[in-house]
């Protein structure tokens, strides 16, 4: 996500623009509606940080939105969406017969959650600017209010030929699936009222701050403090969700079957439908991610070579090891390698991906098999693919990024860290943006958790969790044997 | 009348079934089951852990005749369900007190 919308508007310029927005929200929190509930959020977000430097980058031209760009961001908005359907058949295929539809639910359930959530609030609290925090968006877009001017149209900011609108929707997508990825950990046993509440202020409190901090001209990202680039999500997204399914793992716990009377995946073949329908829509995931119809052919490559390549490393590893090369572990090494390559896709070359696809699956796999010995319940592995394949890709990111690829008026600090001290310098700030994610994202989610569990409990009965999640949680079954 | 219950290998099959309407039966019933003997299970790989499957598929094929041709059945699953290999199966003869046909209500070695 290769942009910074603090410089939101239609000014000349994005210092102009930048103040006649800030002057304009500010006076509409004063608003007595919107006061209380700004005075809470810019006590959690604000003061503790000077404001990030509006002035310190090159100004961007306005640009008149452009419909090859603008219907690049909605085609890629429909890719990042099937992916959580396609993420609900990945991890369903994993998991026993009796508790596949409560799997693909926690999924699929994020579609209208996660989707009501971020057109009221989540949006504007990720690329707001209302608060004039580093941490934390604004208000002005409540409801999406006034997004794209009064036809929608209206490009996103200066230097983008992409509309608002379809920038917004686009960004809506990831909200949807992020938290969709932590249900791996938990699959099996927690509540789905649980999972309801902890995923609604996952969102608000977690995924919504990470936005901001990375993307929307906040701490983290080339607009901030540290200067670290993630292209699609290396670090809001996945290493976010790996982070989060770990300590989730941990503060629930392991299934009451789990290690001694776990069953074998119960639909490979869901496993394998659902690793094709995440890789198809990765394209809008990264591809998209460009937010230009001419240039964005690069990140469709660099995308689907790492993950091609991670799924013949992945192979070659097993062959090579237990004699067979498997098809879950075909479906599980593409995954990794879309994972390695998101926070790099338009920032490497072609040749660059493949080795991210390689490392990033040699990574997860080690990271797998001492997960197994270790025996530690994150059931379908989310911290071990989207954690530690994140970080990788992340960390890779800072060593293989070319200049060439990380322009200084779009991303100022990172560029100039890049001519200052090379990609060791720019190693050193992804470095930092990943210990500052896994912070923030750790002990977030541990206190989430922990509020949830106080107030409605985490876990189903143990006698339901042996009965199965899908008829006590949802009242329905997935497979009737008696029907002909 | 006896049954035969035959447990076979479930790629056996089709070639069972030929042979078995090749000898004269015209009628049977199979079913999918799970179960082990000899053969015991077998262990497979996910993501690095191991699960031993215990109960391997089989297929339970049940035939109902006179008792003269009970020999000449078990000749005619056991030919084509052969490998040689453990995990070839077993034929099981239990007597049956009686057989109704529901259509007609006919009863005994006519309603076979």
């Amino acid at each position: 996500m290769n942009t910074q919308i603090s410089v939101s508007g239609r000014g000349e310029s994005a210092l102009a623009t930048f103040d006649r927005h800030r002057i304009r929200l500010f006076a509409r929190v004063q608003q007595p509606e919107l006061r209380r509930l700004g005075v809470f959020l810019l006590a959690a977000g604000a003061g503790m940080l000077p404001l990030m430097a509006g002035s310190a980058h090159a100004a961007l031209t306005k640009v008149p939105t452009n419909g090859a760009d603008t219907l690049l961001m909605l085609m890629g908005s429909a890719l990042v969406l099937l992916m959580t359907p396609g993420l609900a058949f990945f991890y369903g295929g994993f998991t026993r017969a009796k508790n596949v539809l409560n799997t693909m639910m926690m999924s699929f359930f994020m579609m209208g959650l996660i989707g009501v959530l971020w057109v009221v609030i989540g949006y504007s609290l990720s690329f707001g600017v209302g608060f004039k925090s580093p941490f934390i968006g604004g208000l002005e877009f409540f409801m999406m209010n006034g997004l794209g001017g009064p036809l929608g149209d209206a490009p996103l900011a200066d230097g983008f030929a992409i509309s608002a609108t379809s920038f917004a929707l686009f960004q809506g997508m990831f909200a949807i699936i992020t938290p969709a990825l932590i249900s791996g950990a938990l699959v099996e046993r927690i509540s789905f009222k649980a999972w309801f509440w902890f995923t609604l202020l996952w969102s608000l409190l977690i995924y919504s701050p990470m936005a901001h901090m990375v993307w929307g001209g906040g701490f983290i990202g080339p607009l901030g403090t540290i200067g670290a680039i993630d292209f699609a999500g290396g670090t809001v997204v996945h290493i976010a969700s790996g982070v989060a399914a770990l300590v989730a793992a941990a503060i629930v716990g392991p299934r009451n079957a789990y290690p001694n009377a776990t069953r074998p995946p119960h639909n490979v073949p869901f496993i394998l439908l659902g690793a094709g329908l995440l890789w198809f829509g990765w394209f809008g995931f990264n591809g998209a991610s460009y937010f230009a119809a001419a240039g964005a052919g690069l990140c469709f490559i660099t995308t689907s070579a790492s993950a091609s390549a991670a799924m013949l490393t992945w192979c070659l590893i097993e062959w090579f090891k237990g004699g067979k090369p498997t098809a879950v572990g075909a479906a599980t090494g593409a995954v990794a390698g879309l994972v390695g390559i998101t926070p790099a896709a338009g920032f490497v070359t072609i040749g660059n991906s493949l080795l991210i696809g390689a490392l990033t699956a040699v990574a997860c796999f080690i990271a797998i098999q001492i997960k197994a010995k270790i025996q530690f319940d994150d059931s379908l592995d989310t911290f071990m693919v989207h954690g530690v394949g994140g970080t990788i890709g992340a960390l890779l990111t800072g060593i293989l990024a070319a200049k060439v690829l990380v322009p200084a008026d779009y991303f100022p600090l990172s560029a100039k860290i890049l001519a200052e001290s090379g990609n060791v310098g720019l190693f050193f700030a992804q470095f930092k943006a990943t210990i500052l994610t896994y912070g923030f994202v750790g002990i977030g989610t541990a206190v989430i958790l922990l509020v949830v569990k106080a107030t409605c409990g985490l876990r189903i009965d143990a006698d339901d969790e042996e009965t199965g999640m899908d008829i006590m949680l949802h009242g329905e079954e997935a497979y009737e044997p008696m029907t002909n | 009348m006896k049954k035969i219950e035959a447990i076979i290998r479930p790629s056996k099959i089709d070639d069972v079934k030929t042979s078995l309407v090749n000898a004269g039966i015209i009628g049977m019933t199979i079913t999918d089951v799970r179960g082990f003997g000899r053969q015991k299970g077998q262990v497979e790989t996910y993501r690095g852990t191991e699960f031993t499957v215990e109960f391997l598929s089989k297929v339970k094929v049940e035939v109902v005749v006179e008792d003269d041709k009970v020999a000449s059945v078990i000749e005619a699953i056991t030919g084509p369900s052969r490998t040689g290999e453990i995990g070839d199966g077993k034929i099981f003869v239990i007597p049956v007190e009686d057989v109704v046909r529901i259509r007609t209500a006919e009863s005994g070695s006519s309603a076979i």
